[in-house]
């Protein structure tokens, strides 16, 4: 069991998994988004390979209307 | 004015009106504001993607496309350097590489006024890393000097508050501060209507960027089109250079001599 917080919201994951598993649970699998783990960006070269871990904290932004 | 583009950062464009995609009520009056204002380089913003959207709905990018539209990424709503900064990169990962962007630290939650401080240290870590900064700031001319000597590709002063739509308060500071800057310098916040825009033109603003005055008017997509002209009207009067102003010099537009009924 794994504790992480996407967007600050805590969720636990059964074991492990890929940022690109994590991507496509939150139904964002295609979409135009980036990805920000513990304040580093994480290219989306290294979704597939990158795992989470415990305590991580993730940021999964898109582009919205603004001034 | 075929000769006479808006060059930021070495890249040439033929509107001087920026815009922003905010708070319109839905994507298509977004778009079609958009296209009525002209504007080639349009300002977006980075969010958490679980907040107020459905995955379903399209995404802002699908409706302006970045093959059609330079897309600014601004960080609207930080007030830290460093959240501006990690916003930022978030921006350019998001955007594929993507390195003009507009930054932006607020310093009030009430007025929306901009820290100045937090600003110039966003501004040297955004340079330092490769971006193209145009940058949200004060209409204070020596805070927009400094933000220039770090590297800024555009300094972006205030007219009035961010949403406010009260015009243009300081014009004499506009000035002072395009008279220090060699990049161009655009209005940022605070236009209401056409003629704040065209005010900001004449007085030789390189452009004027722009988000309540078009969304917030009663008929967005026409108010977009107005300040299309207006931006156009002010910098052919800037170049045209306006007469002096001549109080009781009297001095009519007809010949004085020639009058009938004169001995």
């Amino acid at each position: 069991m794994i504790s992480v917080f996407i967007n600050g919201a805590p969720r636990e994951f059964e074991q492990a998994i890929s940022v690109a598993a994590l991507i496509q649970d939150m139904g964002l699998s295609g979409k135009r988004i980036a990805l920000e783990r513990n304040g580093d960006i994480v290219p989306r070269s290294q979704f597939t390979e990158q795992m989470l871990a415990d305590g991580d904290k993730l940021e999964v932004v898109v582009a919205v209307g603004g001034g | 004015m075929s000769n006479d583009n808006l060059i930021i950062a070495g890249k040439s464009y033929s509107s001087r009106l920026l815009v922003g995609t905010g708070k319109y009520k839905d994507f298509a009056e977004t778009r079609a504001a958009v296209e009525a204002s002209g504007a080639e380089i349009i300002t977006i913003a980075i969010r958490r993607s679980n907040i107020g959207q459905d995955p379903n709905q399209p995404n802002l990018l699908e409706i302006l496309p970045p093959s059609r539209y330079t897309l600014l990424p601004n960080t609207a709503g930080c007030y830290t350097a460093d959240d501006a900064v990690r916003t930022l990169r978030l921006a350019r990962e998001l955007l594929d590489g993507h390195s003009l962007v507009k930054l932006e630290v607020l310093g009030d939650a009430k007025s929306l006024y901009p820290n100045v401080v937090e600003t110039v240290s966003a501004a040297k870590t955004l340079v330092a890393e490769g971006f193209q900064v145009m940058v949200y700031t004060s209409d204070d001319p020596i805070i927009a000097q400094q933000l220039e000597d770090v590297g800024c590709v555009a300094i972006m002063p205030l007219a009035s508050l961010i949403g406010s739509g009260m015009g243009i308060l300081n014009p004499w500071n506009l000035q002072l501060i395009m008279d220090r800057v060699k990049v161009p310098v655009i209005v940022d916040a605070g236009v209401g209507t056409a003629s704040d825009a065209a005010v900001a033109m004449e007085l030789g603003c390189a452009g004027v960027l722009m988000n309540t005055a078009i969304a917030a008017a009663q008929r967005p997509v026409l108010m977009a089109s107005a300040m299309k002209l207006a931006v156009e009207a002010g910098r052919n009067a800037f170049l045209a250079g306006r007469m002096p102003k001549k109080l009781y010099s009297a001095s009519p537009s007809s010949p004085a001599a020639g009058m009938i009924g004169k001995p």
